[in-house]
């Protein structure tokens, strides 16, 4: 496939807000059990929340570069029955409206207790709100990846492991961000994140790992003798019926050398797991603002690299009738 | 039910491109608009097609042999293009089984393309719509044309008549019956997509003959037997002997 870099930057940016919107809500809950100390209101959980917002706000945007007509882009709510695209279309602005809530809850001062259990710990109606938002969190990552992962044609995405994926590398972006962030906002917490932040890029390797190692592996199931229904073992197009190429190669071709897919795999695994991981680290360590900050920056340009090599990666098996001009 | 297709003879396609230039013709000029035609007579001329004659060589020299293949939506029983479209533009008509774009609901998002694995459907980049064969719907039904032109124009212009059109439903029509007897079969059948359109495949005449049908073994009106024997000169037995 050819990657479109509205769709590059929906993906991550969505991500980042995603992942940093779980990061604050997780970081509320362990505050609520009483496992972390609480923190300012307005000053973490609202800024946070704006952040995260404005990283959706910009997905949105760069999403609207994908479409032909972007005007129309509200009739794309339409089909939620059979389309997973039209599915996140409808919960991308449910998440940012639960985001916006939970910020404005907590910049406000909404935060009425709603219930207290026996041992004392009580449960704001913040934390509903950030639960609620949540499982919209969740439901957004299913339907962004299963809009690919649906795809059973394009055997490199049709996978479970296409939903872990992106699931986990949003989620560690935005930790990742969220470690930088606190370390501003809420001191206190930045080991909290940091850790969390490691953990899940790990996770995250692991099963970006996996989905590359079935992707090495892949056998095609069409092949030109099913593509055109000639049984024989030699067959050589000759011409594809036209000369300066049409939207058939310039839509699911990306032009380039296996090289340069080779060394965008390996740049974008040292900038999305292993720099992140050493940089946060580092960060922690020293309890420096500009290597936990460089440790997002680096991992977000990975995330761009490897979301570009998730879509040059997958063939589409429309490409075995474009083989020669 | 009905669903309309088109089926195509790949032993009679001689990969002329009639159908594709007609196909341009009819639905470039048609209500939904013009279709992107960019550099037609410049270094890189590119546009949007509905069909498209592809060519294939099969074999290694001196056993080789060309195989022009027109290619154009084959109109899918299951269509997996249609269930992922976003807004409904892309949808399969109940009546008559022809797949189709609105270009008014159309948001070109492309999601539709990707999800045909027949690269059927093209993009065009100054409507911005997604585009695809429309079995020419706007001909196929029009009472104002004589009956026998009420035909894909492709399937008009084929001048080796590769290009056959009709109900795949109906047993009897011609498009089934040449299905069923010439061995017609459908593209990438491995996806499950069942499609409507089918190909007749190259069928070799060749005709066998054996050794026995040149040397007449049974010989039923004795064509080749010994010519009889020259008239006797000598006495017979008939002559000396009286009855």
């Amino acid at each position: 496939m050819h990657p479109a870099f509205s769709v590059i930057f929906l993906t991550t940016l969505i991500g980042v807000g995603q992942g940093m919107f779980l990061a604050l809500f997780t970081g509320q809950s362990y505050a609520a059990a009483q496992f972390l100390p609480a923190q300012d209101s307005s000053g973490f959980y609202a800024a946070g929340s704006l952040i995260a917002l404005s990283f959706l706000v910009s997905g949105l945007l760069a999403s609207f570069f994908h479409l032909g007509h972007p005007e129309r882009a509200w009739r794309a709510a339409a089909m939620w029955r059979t389309s997973w695209l039209s599915r996140e279309v409808i919960v991308l602005p449910i998440v940012m409206l639960f985001v916006f809530v939970y910020g404005a809850m907590h910049f406000m001062g909404w935060d009425a207790v709603i219930a207290t259990t026996g041992t004392g710990v009580t449960f704001h109606a913040s934390l509903l709100a950030g639960a609620l938002g949540s499982l919209a969190v969740f439901l957004l990552f299913l339907c962004t990846a299963m809009i690919y992962a649906s795809i059973r044609f394009l055997q490199e995405w049709s996978s479970p492991l296409t939903v872990i994926n992106y699931l986990l590398l949003g989620t560690a972006s935005g930790f990742t961000l969220a470690t930088a962030f606190s370390h501003e906002a809420a001191p206190d917490l930045t080991p909290f994140y940091g850790t969390w932040a490691i953990i899940i890029t790990v996770a995250a390797f692991i099963s970006r790992s996996a989905s590359l190692i079935r992707n090495s592996q892949l056998k095609y199931k069409s092949t030109l003798r099913s593509a055109i229904g000639v049984r024989h073992s030699q067959i050589v197009q000759m011409a594809q019926g036209a000369m300066g190429g049409s939207y058939n190669t310039r839509e699911y071709f990306h032009g380039k050398k296996a090289m340069f897919l080779q060394s965008v795999k390996w740049i974008f695994m040292a900038l999305v797991f292993v720099a992140p991981v050493l940089l946060l680290m580092a960060g922690m360590q020293n309890n420096n603002i500009i290597v936990l900050t460089g440790a997002f920056v680096v991992q977000y340009t990975g995330l761009l690299l490897e979301r570009w090599l998730f879509f040059a990666q997958a063939r589409h098996p429309q490409n075995i009738y474009y083989q020669t001009v | 039910m009905t669903q309309l297709a088109l089926v195509i003879d790949l032993n009679v396609c001689v990969g002329c491109h009639a159908c594709v230039t007609s196909c341009k013709e009819w639905n470039t000029s048609g209500p939904a608009g013009f279709m992107s035609d960019d550099n037609p007579y410049g270094k890189n001329p590119t546009g949007t097609f509905f069909n498209r004659v592809q060519t294939y060589e099969v074999g290694c020299f001196p056993n080789t042999e060309t195989i022009h293949f027109p290619k154009s939506c084959l109109h899918c029983e299951d269509a997996p293009c249609v269930p992922v479209c976003p807004t409904g533009a892309s949808y399969k008509r109940e009546s008559d089984g022809i797949v189709l774009v609105d270009y008014d609901k159309c948001i070109g998002c492309k999601y539709c393309s990707w999800a045909c694995p027949f690269g059927a459907r093209e993009f065009d980049e100054h409507q911005k719509v997604m585009k695809k064969c429309t079995l020419c719907v706007d001909r196929i039904y029009d009472t104002s044309l004589p009956e026998s032109e009420r035909k894909p124009a492709c399937v008009l212009a084929c001048p080796t008549s590769a290009r056959l059109f009709g109900d795949v439903h109906d047993p009897q029509s011609q498009v089934s019956v040449a299905i069923r007897e010439q061995g017609g079969y459908a593209l990438m059948p491995e996806w499950g997509t069942n499609p409507s359109n089918h190909y007749l495949p190259r069928r070799k005449t060749r005709l066998h003959i054996h050794e026995d049908e040149l040397v007449r073994a049974d010989n039923p009106l004795k064509k080749e037997q010994r010519k009889p024997s020259a008239p006797v000169t000598e006495p017979t037995l008939d002559d000396s002997t009286s009855w």
